[in-house]
């Protein structure tokens, strides 16, 4: 925690006050009997185990699949704060479509000085493939997760933007599932926006984003990497409620220039693929030739126009760490607006001065691997001991390109269920944002994690963080 | 439907009815040996592992030591039996975890839940005291599956190769029940009217939960050439053979209609059909009981074949 930042807890005032978001949740809460509260939180666990909504970790024994931990105190959000938060996001979004097109075309960002030539040369993100092609629609990213964090009351910042294949929506859906069978009650008093077709835009979305190849009524698919996956149950939830087929790479084949699943019946075209494979392991002819979870040739047949791949190949050149210290420049750039929401400041290890910077500050930030993700391979300053410091100085000077850092931010906190009663824990926030070519939609909620150790800023699942339901107030 | 799924569904059904069909041949052997000196009972416990094709498994662990003990512990949970009850419930669970979507919610939970139950109850040896309400919770578990399945599944194609995996699956377990005691009732099946050892016979009718049917068929007499013919012939037990064909044949014909098209597996089973149609229980043992079940269950398993085949279950 940054050294005499005031943390700002969304619930209650510095004075004990309850911000009007929470003011009717409040009010409820009150009422309730600390004894029927702590076993509905025991019922919860035991919901989400028989329904089977479980992730498995990396490096722990095969198969294992943990919960991730659910808090029953909602995170909110008011209508007001939201709209704004809207508006930022779908400018952010607008400008991450926009720079991807240019960057695998003319670079004109980079012509014009505002983008070093070498973090797209020299970025593994970036695809050769994609130079000079137009996905269908012109859509690049259509799914983005936009990670946001706050520091006041309207000081929403973005942390990261997940434009490859953002995870955790099924999270957001079960948990107000959950929210509503457990207090079913809360809801008729307190009107909270809906999540619940989040599925069906998705479907719709993803189809108005179908190739020429298509027919009216366009068929998609879920490619998952299978049931060990640590996102495994997230593929099968979407597949479940879009009422499209969950398909594996061995299902797939290039079959008369498209690319087919076997059925009972024989080999079926499919026009949309909703891939949550990462680009290497997508094609072995164009990409990893050792990777069985993909579809050899597909890449020519997605050239060709016969098939939408969602997200597009390639994106990953807008989510690199690198690239987000020049979001607010690529926002400009492209909408001709200042950005609505602000980045978190960044240095750039592999400039020299932030790289002095940075190393004579390691215990006050946070630093992070440029291509990094899940909170693995970074350094959190204030936390970290001496020794832990030493080290971590001595690889960022080994490859200092290969970090970026940030203050460590005063996240804001929300309070969780325990034993003892509520307590306050840092959170960020995941919202969900749908691209097509008819527009961009972003569904009121999201995704809340929330670090539940006391004083932890990590909120990563995968290192002990658990979920809230958030809820969007109406007006 | 993909065919990885239809083999998901055909697969999840077939372990879940195997771990109730082991988990009745135990009880019905568990039983038998109660009531028995130690060579008998011994002996029962040795056909209750042939009866499921794991004698040499069995051996290799146990040499032929058949004692109670460690026959149950072997059939519910040891890891060197791929056939244990534990495995079937865990295959059964990755099945049905990797065709999710082609799952009502219910039957998908029914299953989790009976996989986190019963992993919880065979994650030590059982006992003695405990054995009963280990298998009276492995029938429950499966009934519930079933009933889910009953209750909330679309008659579709997915239900087709749901009940396709069922009954080839009972259909086998109950003809290598008949297999195994054909030995030990020989003589008694040529002596009509014999009364010789009907504690074995009851013992079968246990082992497929047909005690109370054919009591209620018979009048309390118990026969065993009557029991064969309700084993084998009868069409309204449900785990008898005759049965199983004539549901593989509706599920088969529910394809056909579904897809306007038939495939081999229709004309075996309706070569089976007639078959089991125009013979009586006489010609049967006339002709060899074991030959007919050895030839039933080899049928059987090119039905499975041929269905696997035609519905594109593997690339």
């Amino acid at each position: 925690m940054g050294r005499g930042a005031p943390v700002f807890d969304e619930m209650l005032t510095p004075e004990g006050g309850v911000r009007a978001a929470y003011a009717d949740y409040r009010d409820w809460f009150d009422e309730q009997d600390p004894a029927l509260l702590k076993r509905k939180d025991g019922e919860a666990e035991n919901f989400f185990r028989r329904t089977g909504i479980t992730f498995n970790v990396y490096g722990d024994d095969a198969g294992e699949e943990r919960l991730i931990p659910f808090d029953m105190v909602p995170r909110i959000v008011t209508a007001r704060e939201w709209r704004k938060l809207s508006r930022g996001i779908e400018q952010r979004v607008r400008a991450l479509n926009a720079f991807l097109h240019d960057i695998y075309h003319r670079q004109e960002i980079v012509r014009s000085g505002r983008l070093p030539q070498r973090l797209i040369a020299e970025n593994a993100a970036f695809l050769p493939q994609m130079v000079g092609f137009v996905p269908p629609g012109g859509v690049y990213t259509h799914i983005v997760g936009v990670d946001l964090v706050r520091t006041g009351p309207d000081e929403f910042m973005v942390l990261e933007d997940n434009a490859r294949t953002p995870s955790g929506v099924s999270y957001m859906l079960e948990n107000r599932e959950t929210m509503m069978a457990m207090f079913p009650e809360l809801f008729t008093r307190v009107k909270v926006a809906p999540v619940q077709d989040y599925p069906r835009r998705l479907a719709r979305s993803l189809a108005a984003c179908a190739p020429a190849a298509a027919g009216d009524r366009p068929t998609v698919a879920v490619l998952t990497p299978g049931i060990y996956n640590s996102a495994y149950f997230e593929h099968a939830f979407l597949a479940d409620q879009m009422g499209a087929e969950l398909v594996e790479g061995s299902d797939l084949r290039v079959v008369d220039g498209r690319v087919a699943m076997r059925t009972t019946r024989g080999y079926q075209p499919i026009d949309v693929l909703y891939r949550r494979v990462d680009d290497e392991y997508l094609d072995p002819l164009s990409f990893n030739p050792n990777s069985a979870l993909g579809v050899p040739g597909i890449m020519d047949i997605y050239r060709a126009g016969g098939i939408t791949i969602a997200n597009a190949p390639g994106t990953g050149i807008a989510d690199d760490k690198a690239i987000y210290s020049f979001m607010p420049e690529i926002v400009e750039f492209y909408t001709g607006e200042k950005p609505i929401l602000q980045n978190v400041p960044t240095w750039r290890c592999s400039e020299k001065d932030s790289l002095a910077y940075v190393l004579d500050h390691l215990a006050e930030l946070v630093v992070k691997e440029v291509h990094g993700s899940g909170g693995y391979g970074m350094l959190i300053g204030p936390t970290s001991s001496k020794k832990e410091i030493a080290a971590f100085a001595a690889k960022l000077r080994a490859k200092p390109e290969n970090y970026i850092a940030q203050p460590t931010l005063a996240l804001s906190t929300v309070p969780i269920f325990t034993k003892a009663g509520l307590a306050p824990r840092h959170v960020d926030l995941r919202p969900f944002v749908l691209v097509s070519p008819k527009g961009i939609d972003l569904t009121p909620g999201g995704l809340t994690r929330v670090a539940l150790k006391k004083g932890s800023l990590v909120v990563n699942s995968s290192q002990g963080g658990g979920t809230k339901d958030t809820w969007v107030l109406e007006d | 439907m993909l065919g990885r799924t239809a083999n998901g569904v055909f697969w999840m059904a077939r372990y879940l009815e195997r771990a109730e069909n082991t988990a009745r041949l135990l009880d019905a052997g568990f039983r038998m040996a109660l009531t028995r000196d130690v060579l008998t009972a011994e002996a029962e416990w040795r056909s209750v592992i042939a009866t499921v094709g794991q004698t040499a498994a069995f051996e290799a662990v146990h040499g032929a030591a058949y004692t109670g003990d460690k026959v149950w512990n072997f059939l519910l949970r040891d890891k060197a039996n791929p056939g244990s009850v534990l495995a079937m419930i865990e295959g059964a669970r990755t099945n049905a975890r990797s065709v999710r979507t082609a799952l009502t919610r219910e039957v998908w939970e029914a299953v989790n839940e009976s996989w986190m139950l019963l992993s919880e109850w065979l994650a030590r040896p059982v006992k003695e005291a405990m054995l009963g309400q280990v298998l009276a919770a492995i029938r429950r578990q499966m009934t519930l599956v079933r009933g889910a399945m009953d209750g909330t599944m679309l008659r579709n194609e997915v239900h087709n190769f749901m009940r396709l995996g069922t009954f080839i699956e009972r259909a086998d377990n109950t003809a290598r029940i008949l297999d195994v005691k054909y030995y030990v009732l020989l003589p008694s099946v040529a002596w009509v009217g014999s009364s010789l050892d009907n504690v074995q016979w009851e013992s079968v009718l246990r082992s497929v939960a047909g005690e109370r049917a054919y009591r209620w068929l018979n009048a309390g007499s118990t026969d065993p050439r009557g029991i064969a013919q309700f084993l084998i012939l009868d069409q309204r037990f449900p785990r008898s053979l005759n049965f199983c064909i004539d549901k593989i044949r509706s599920n088969l014909r529910g394809l056909a209609h579904e897809y306007g098209h038939e495939t081999e597996a229709h004309e075996l089973l309706r070569d089976l059909g007639t078959r089991f149609h125009q013979t009586t229980i006489e010609a049967v043992i006339e002709g060899g009981l074991h030959e007919f079940i050895v030839d039933f269950i080899a049928l059987n398993q090119q039905v499975a074949q041929t269905i696997e085949r035609d519905y594109r279950f593997y690339a």
